[in-house]
Order: structure tokens, then sequence, then C-alpha cells
């Protein structure tokens, strides 16, 4: 397996099977969410990031692990994207005590500190005045690092993306806003609730562009730009990733909507055919280009697909939470 | 020892702290002039980059501070009014409060922010207000009161060196108050209630802002031949529980000032702890002296009018020790 967290500056050459790979794996690991999900395993919901990996994926690959990032509720691809251990993450969302958060926090939580993952969030947007902060403190140290704040078009109405904006660009931080445009804000149409396009609010304050957050060589170019801008102190930038959640806002969704429907299954088909999803139209580039044949996109999938069963075998053996944490971690020392 | 201001304790435990710890970042609403007057001379001596005015977002802020004690830094953040909490609440509530749990451990945050609270100045009801109950219910996060100049100091050196996200509420207006203050390093321990007045009569729990009305009251009652105890817990959380049961063991009496409303005010969390852990020892109904659950005023005499004065923490100690519960 390639070691995710390689850096844009040349460090180390992240290569287009690296990207691949990357995004199998969080293809794969998702898959089998849902049928985890299915089949009563999980103690708690999953937001999936099916259809977005290259958002993650493209963004990360310039990054290094000394990086920040925050992330949203859908946060398992940035986790792995970012270097999160797929074994810790699966044991948090089984609720075990080898979880990366102790069985503490969840699907919805996963963080690793020591990788610079200050975590998904349960509240739309927190991410911003986190990576705000992040990133001053990423500037006063002056080693050149980077804080990311991944977020959807559903966060974009909070109050706080406009105020870390703003302090991002007052004081020059290292801040690179990445917005996922899924088009939804959970179940509604983000349309219907936005007033003008999102990327006009940035460029009030930064550099902003928008790219296709499908192609994921575009994803990593323009974050890559927004990153090096950045890590020279050149301020913070804005990312717009047009992109399309397959799954729902929550695994297990039609429960919840009472047969009522906010996109139709047109829409969704169309955004998972060969030309439009992520890993599919890196795998056809890869082939026409001769970067390698099918059986070597064959072999690193079959090879994903085991490292996700044996993070299932990790998890499902692993002890369960310690409920004596919550006493004990809630406070730090005095 | 030296007879300080209150402010001026605070002010040189900052400088201090800054002093020792080059991680420490003070950020905030108007910390560069110092308005409030804790942070003064700050800027001109460490610089910008460590002593910055904010623009006024409270709720990016305090989400600033989760982001940047994240990064390795110590953080102090002036949130002005207790008021200015409840703007700043998304990331007190759902991000500094919690994140240590959520992440099994792995989010430490030296977090310290300073607020004012408490009436009394014809502020009017956005800018008196005392908001450590709803701070208390949250938990993960400790919440100091100080109430005299060497406490103040103390209990900011204490808060700064800590590793849990701490409420240092100053009472608005009382930091002009004199005091003697030790030299050098001075801590306060969280969690040790000061006995500020010895007692036999009645046990009387008075937080912050309310310790200088009850010690007056004492005084008033003592010339009644009443022996009150007076306690300042210092810190609400953690609460000093062991030295308000063992008082009212000795005078089976309770009476708890406080410039909360009185609905879930830190007076109802300390009469439920006695009621729970001391119901033995206790002659008489245990009281509260409050604000009413109203908004406060503008109008002098109808701001005071609701904030607890001597009489009205005499009048709940006269009850408690009327004859029908000797």
């Amino acid at each position: 397996m390639a070691t995710p967290g390689t850096d844009v500056r040349g460090h180390t050459a992240v290569t287009d099977l690296d990207l691949y790979e990357r995004m199998l794996l969080i293809r794969r690991a998702e898959e089998r969410l849902i049928v985890a999900c299915t089949d009563g395993s999980l103690p708690g919901g999953v937001h999936l990031y099916i259809g977005e990996e290259a958002v993650a994926v493209g963004a990360c690959a310039v990054m290094t692990d000394d990086d920040f990032v925050t992330s949203t509720h859908r946060g398992h691809g940035h986790f792995l994207a970012k270097g999160g251990d797929l074994d810790a993450m699966f044991a948090e969302i089984w609720g075990r005590a080898t979880g990366i958060c102790k069985g503490m926090g969840g699907s919805m939580h996963v963080a690793d500190v020591s990788k610079g993952i200050l975590g998904a969030n349960g509240i739309v947007g927190a991410g911003f005045a986190i990576a705000t902060g992040a990133a001053w403190g990423a500037k006063l140290a002056g080693q050149g690092r980077v804080a990311t704040c991944f977020f959807g078009d559903g966060a974009a109405n909070q109050g706080s993306f406009m105020e870390s904006m703003n302090v991002s660009a007052a004081w020059d931080l290292p801040t690179v806003f990445v917005c996922e445009d899924n088009g939804v804000s959970e179940f509604t149409v983000t349309s219907t609730v936005s007033g003008g396009p999102l990327v006009e609010r940035a460029r009030a304050f930064m550099p902003a562009t928008v790219v296709d957050g499908n192609d994921v060589h575009a994803v990593r170019d323009a974050v890559g730009e927004a990153v090096e801008r950045a890590r020279a102190g050149g301020g913070p930038s804005y990312v717009e990733a047009t992109t399309y959640r397959i799954r729902g806002h929550l695994e297990a969704e039609q429960h919840m909507l009472g047969g009522g429907t906010y996109r139709t299954d047109d829409d969704i088909a169309a955004w998972q055919a060969d030309d439009k999803d992520p890993i599919a139209r890196l795998a056809t580039r890869l082939l026409a280009e001769g970067t390698c044949p099918r059986e070597d996109l064959d072999a690193i999938d079959a090879a994903v697909r085991n490292r996700v069963e044996a993070a299932v075998a990790f998890a499902e053996a692993s002890p369960p939470a310690d409920p004596e944490l919550a006493h004990t971690i809630m406070f730090g020392p005095a | 020892m030296a007879r300080k201001r209150l402010i001026t304790a605070v002010n040189d435990a900052l400088v201090a702290e800054m002093e020792r710890d080059e991680k420490l970042i003070v950020f905030g609403e108007d910390v560069e002039l110092a308005i409030m007057g804790d942070t003064r001379g700050l800027v001109g001596r460490f610089g910008r980059d460590r002593v910055r005015n904010s623009p006024i977002c409270e709720q990016t802020l305090t989400g600033m501070a989760v982001g940047l004690a994240s990064a390795g830094y110590r953080v102090v953040l002036h949130l002005m009014f207790n008021n200015f909490i409840y703007t700043g609440m998304d990331a007190i509530g759902n991000q500094m409060a919690k994140l240590r749990l959520m992440t099994g451990g792995q989010m430490e945050l030296p977090i310290t922010v300073i607020a004012g609270y408490g009436g009394g100045n014809s502020n009017a009801a956005q800018h008196s207000d005392t908001a450590y109950p709803a701070l208390m219910n949250l938990g993960g996060l400790r919440v100091a009161v100080p109430t005299n100049s060497a406490d103040a100091k103390g209990l900011f050196t204490t808060a700064v060196r800590g590793r849990t996200p701490t409420f240092f509420l100053e009472a608005a207006g009382r930091g002009g108050e004199m005091g003697e203050v030790p030299d050098g390093e001075h801590l306060v321990p969280f969690g040790q209630a000061d006995v500020l007045r010895e007692g036999d009569d009645v046990t009387v729990v008075a937080i912050g802002t309310m310790v200088k009305p009850t010690l007056r009251a004492a005084k008033a009652l003592a010339d009644d031949g009443i022996s009150a105890e007076v306690i300042d817990p210092r810190t609400l959380v953690p609460l000093d529980e062991d030295t308000i049961l063992g008082s009212v063991a000795k005078t089976g009496r309770l009476v708890v000032v406080d410039e909360a409303r009185d609905r879930c005010s830190a007076a109802s969390q300390i009469a439920a702890v006695v009621a729970d852990r001391g119901f033995a020892s206790l002659r008489a109904p245990v009281r509260r002296v409050t604000v009413p659950d109203v908004a406060l005023p503008y109008a002098r005499n109808a701001e005071a009018a609701l904030i607890p004065s001597p009489e009205r923490i005499a009048d709940a100690v006269r009850h408690v020790t009327q004859k029908q519960f000797a």
C-alpha cells in the first residue's frame, strides 16, 4: 500500500496508481459499511462519501502529515485520504475499544490528531473556525504548514463561512477552503436555499476557483496551487469541487423520508455512469494512456477488498468500548 | 505581598505566563487597547503575533480557539461579556466541551476564556448576564469565579496552565477592587473553597459577585447574635462539595447566594448536592437567594431591586435560623 500524505513539493511523488488505490480504498470500505449498516453490525448511523472520493484524495495528495484538515459529517474519505488507519476507523465505527477514538466518537467523529486530522464533525460548518484557528497556529509556527477545511455547499450557508474567510484573509492565514459542492444540504436541494453562486462569496476575500470535483487530477492541481500559495505566505484560497453524493445524507434515509424524495433516481444514475464516476474516470484514463493493464487495476481492487475485510475482522474481534472512559477522559489533568 | 486591583492581578498573571510559555496566545475583541483592563500593555510587550484584536465574530472566535489549541498553542480568548458566550456557543458547547471525550482523549484543549459577568452597572440585559449555569451543565468545562485579587491571580495562573477548557469569569465592574496579592508565582488549585468567615449557626455559600454583600450581611447578623459561616467556592466546576457539606454538618443550615437567575442556578446545584449528601445534617429548609427569572433592567433602581442585597441575604438567614427550625 502506498502511504498517503506525501507532498506535492516532490518529496515523494504520488502516482496515478496511488490516487486510484486511495479512491478505491474509500469506495470499497464504504460499500462494506452499507452491508454492515444493513445487517445491524453498527451501533449508529453512517454518512457515506461514495461518489466524492476524488475530492479528498486529490486534495490530500498535496499535503503531509504535518498539515491540518477539518472534515464534515461525511468524513471517512478525508480520514483515509489523509493517512488515517482503516482498522482504527472501522473499529471506531463498530464502537470498539481499539477505535481511533476508543469508541467515543463514532463514524461522524473520526479524528487522528497525530496525522493532522482534527476530526469529522457533527455540526455542519464547525470546521471553518477550527481550520482557521489551526491555520493561525501554522502561520505562527512558521514551518509552512497549512490547514484545509473540507465542507459542503450546505455548510456554506453558515455564518462562520464568511467569518472564517474574513479572518483568514485579514490575517493572511494558510487556510485552504475546499467546498465539496454536491448540490444537496442534507435533504434539501442547495439551490433552493442559497442566494447567488458560492464561489462569488469566496471571491470577495481570496483567490477562488471551481473545478470538476470528480476529476482527481483537477482537484489535486487546484488544491496544490492553493496549498503552495498558503505555504509561501500568500494567504488563503478557495477551491470549489463540483461533485455528487451517490448515497443518501445518511444510510437508510428512506426510512426517514416517509416516501418523499428530493432528487430522482435518474439524477443519481447519471452521476454513477463511467463518464462521471471519479474512479471509473481515472481507470479509463490509465488504461487509455497505457499506464497499466486492466489486470493491474483488478489486482489493486482485489488487494483493497482484502484490506477492507481484514479491517472488518479486526473491528469485530476487538473488545467493546470501555464505558468508564467517559468519566476519565472528559476532563484533562488539572 | 502588595495591594493590587483585581484586574492588575490578572494582568500580572498574564504577563508572567506569557513570559513562561512562548506558545501562549491572547486574542479577542479589543484586547490590544484592553477595554476590560486585564490585557493592558501586553501587545507592546509581546507583539501582535501573540496579542491580537479579533474581528467581532464570536462563533468563529470560539472555534478558532479550538483550532489554535489543536495546533499546539495555549490560548486565552477574551469574550468581554458573558452574554457574548451565547453568540459563541456552538464551539463552546459542541467542540471545546466535548472534543476531548469524542476523540478518545486525543485532543487536549488548553483554552482559557475570559468574560465579565453580572449586573449592577446599568448595562442592561444584554451586558449583565451571569452565564455560568449554562457552562456548568455542558460538561468538560471548568469554571472559575474569583472574588479577590489574590484568587484572581492564583486561579488565572492555574487556568492557563491547565489542560482543560476553562472559563475565567470576572465580576463586571469589580476589577478596580483592591486586595493583597502574593508576590511571584501564585497558584490557587481548582475545587478548593475558601472559608471567608467562620460561624456556627448557618452556612452561607456566596458565589462570585455575591461574596461582598454576603459578608456585609454576615456582619449585620453578628450584631443580632447570628453566627454565619461564609464560604466562597472559588470554582464552580470542580465544586468543593466536601467543604460545603462539612460546614453544613456543623451549622445544620444552608443559604446559597448567587447572581444567576434562580432556575437551574449554581445555587440550585449546590442546594441539590446538600440535599443529596447532607440531608441528615439539615435542620431547616435550604434557601437560595438569587436573581428572579427575569432579565436585568437598565434603570438603576429596577436593577438593584433584583440583585441579591445584604438585606435579602440577611432575611434568608433569619428565616432558616428562626426558632421553629431549632
